[in-house]
């Protein structure tokens, strides 16, 4: 090919078009999703799905979502924030200052404690959950807050990321010339080491909150009060409401509150995709 | 440091070596719990209906798994090609699905998979005969196997992704000079540049698969007669330990296909990097 750049390559529509097709596939759901809260119940029943049909009724859909059961589904918004601010967070702390430390000092046996953590990412979480369940149940803390909160805490492809992401982003002669100065370990995290490390931990942030703000198999089997529910396991409770034998059928709320529970979650994604974008290319996922 | 590790200690190595504590008991209605050696291992390596769900979540693995890596590979290479229009946009767009919950997911496709809510019947209606039947026994497993790939494609597609961009753009203009077409360097370059990151995104897929839980529990709530309570291993633990009361027997046979799972991941990562070296 005479002239050719790599670097500035002729744009294809065909592989466009081709691309295309998996785009289709990844937003058909959401289409669907858009054009469902619009519908009044016995119009979700009866019209097709892609487009708009009947009277418009997203004003008393999302009325009817916040106002059911007294209020239940912002109860559960409520909850949900709270074990993603607390699990989350805490969770990127931890991973944060584990593994800037494990990547920037050396100590005794840090060789294990990596090889243990590695292992532990490939622990599968469901396996871990029932006997989390028996040992919580023992001391009395299922069916509380803290039943989700701590074992939230805990996120080893976190440390693994911040691992990685520590090692390359910050030099270590930038931390000896600052020792060299006479700044404290402290001071050094602080005010050169935790802007460098900015994009990893929104990174690991985010996916934190992503799998907090999504968690459901965890609330399952720990709770059963529905005043302690996050979104995700209500939006479970209105689906069995639904389908049911004998049951009130309340499709509209299901997909109504579906569609509040991603509204919050797409958002923070679609802000954010500087970072983790940036923060997962930096060094997070190389083999 | 140490603050995670104290965690670390409490939420994962403590509840690991309960299981396997628990798993040398036996549950019986009359009489307590007793020690029973490792009777509940000898009952689970030849428990049909363990073997039955595995044997499902296996046959998922080897085709959902390759379907959805290959079509994620495909778009990491289309994207990181430039010769789309809209890249960025091409980007978010597929990752999207990852962001949204499972629960909510199940749900949609659930829907969509029904006959009045949904699309299947549209579909159906289109090309005048019963192309679309989701909720058989036939192609439940499937209309599954669906979900997961909406779900996750868009990840593994950035994971992909990742790992192409951190080739220097010298090495591709060094291959244009050489004579080297789009092919060659798709099949020189970039196909050894992901390998790695294929092996992660294979092992992930690997324990995603065996623990495959969420879908199917939830999509039991809109076809109770599909699933069955023993639909995968981990349905069944669940289910022997929740409706059952048999919590020995449950963390049994967790730890067992928690072994074979670790078994496959670790085969897989010497096959992966083997090859690398």
């Amino acid at each position: 090919m005479a002239g050719y750049s790599y670097l500035r390559p002729r744009k294809s529509v065909t592989l466009t078009a081709l691309l295309g097709f998996l785009v289709v596939y990844s937003l058909l759901p959401l289409a669907w999703m858009f054009f469902s809260i619009t519908k009044t119940q016995s119009e979700l029943l009866s019209s097709f799905g892609l487009w708009f049909s009947g009277p418009f009724a997203l004003v008393d859909n999302l009325q009817q979502v916040i106002t059911h059961d007294d209020g239940i589904f912002v109860r559960w918004f409520l909850n949900t924030i709270v074990y993603v601010v607390v699990g989350a967070g805490g969770a990127t702390l931890l991973a944060t200052a584990a593994g800037y430390g494990l990547a920037k000092y050396r100590f005794r046996g840090r060789g294990a404690v990596f090889a243990t953590i590695l292992g532990a990412i490939a622990v599968p979480g469901t396996a871990l959950a029932v006997p989390t369940f028996l040992l919580f149940s023992q001391v009395g803390l299922t069916n509380t807050m803290w039943a989700i909160i701590l074992p939230s805490l805990v996120s080893p492809f976190g440390l693994y990321l911040m691992w990685v992401f520590s090692a390359e982003a910050v030099p270590t002669e930038i931390l000896e010339a600052a020792r060299v100065d006479g700044s404290g370990e402290w001071r050094t995290f602080f005010t050169i080491s935790l802007r460098l490390l900015a994009p990893g931990i929104v990174t690991v942030a985010l996916f934190a909150i992503v799998a907090t703000w999504n968690n459901y198999f965890l609330p399952l089997i720990m709770l059963n009060d529905p005043d302690l529910y996050p979104l995700t396991l209500g939006l479970y409770q209105w689906l069995a409401d639904a389908s049911g034998i004998g049951a009130q059928p309340v499709f509209n709320l299901v997909i109504t509150g579906s569609f509040l529970t991603i509204v919050p979650i797409v958002i923070a994604f679609l802000l954010l995709q500087r970072y983790w974008q940036s923060g997962l290319s930096a060094g997070g996922v190389k083999a | 440091m140490s603050p995670f590790l104290v965690v670390f200690a409490l939420m994962i190595v403590t509840p690991l070596a309960y299981s396997m504590y628990l798993s040398l008991f036996r549950n019986q209605l009359m009489g307590g719990t007793t020690f029973a050696g490792f009777a509940n291992y000898v009952t689970a390596l030849t428990d049909p209906k363990l073997w039955d769900g595995a044997g499902r979540v296996g046959l998922f693995l080897v085709v959902q798994v390759p379907i959805m890596l290959l079509l994620a590979l495909v778009a990491a290479l289309a994207i990181d090609s430039g010769r789309l229009h809209g890249r960025s946009f091409f980007r978010v767009a597929l990752f999207l699905p990852y962001a949204v919950p499972g629960v909510v997911a199940v749900l949609m496709w659930g829907y969509m998979y029904d006959d009045r809510l949904g699309l299947t019947a549209t579909v159906n209606d289109l090309v005048g005969f019963a192309l679309l039947d989701p909720y058989t026994k036939r192609w439940i497993l499937t209309a599954i196997g669906n979900i997961v790939t909406w779900e996750f494609v868009g990840y593994n597609m950035l994971i992909l992704y990742s790992a192409l961009k951190t080739v220097p753009h010298e090495v591709y203009e060094a291959a244009a000079i050489d004579g080297a077409g789009q092919f060659r360097i798709v099949r020189s370059i970039k196909l050894p540049a992901v390998r790695g990151a294929l092996v992660i995104a294979t092992i992930f897929s690997i324990l995603g698969s065996f623990q495959l839980f969420n879908e199917p529990n939830i999509l039991k709530e809109i076809q109770p007669a599909l699933i069955s309570s023993y639909y995968t291993p981990n349905i069944y633990a669940y289910n022997l330990t929740f409706a059952g009361n048999q919590v020995s027997y449950a963390a049994t046979v967790a730890i067992v296909m928690g072994l074979v799972t670790a078994v496959i991941a670790y085969v897989v990562q010497l096959r992966g990097t083997r090859r690398e070296a």
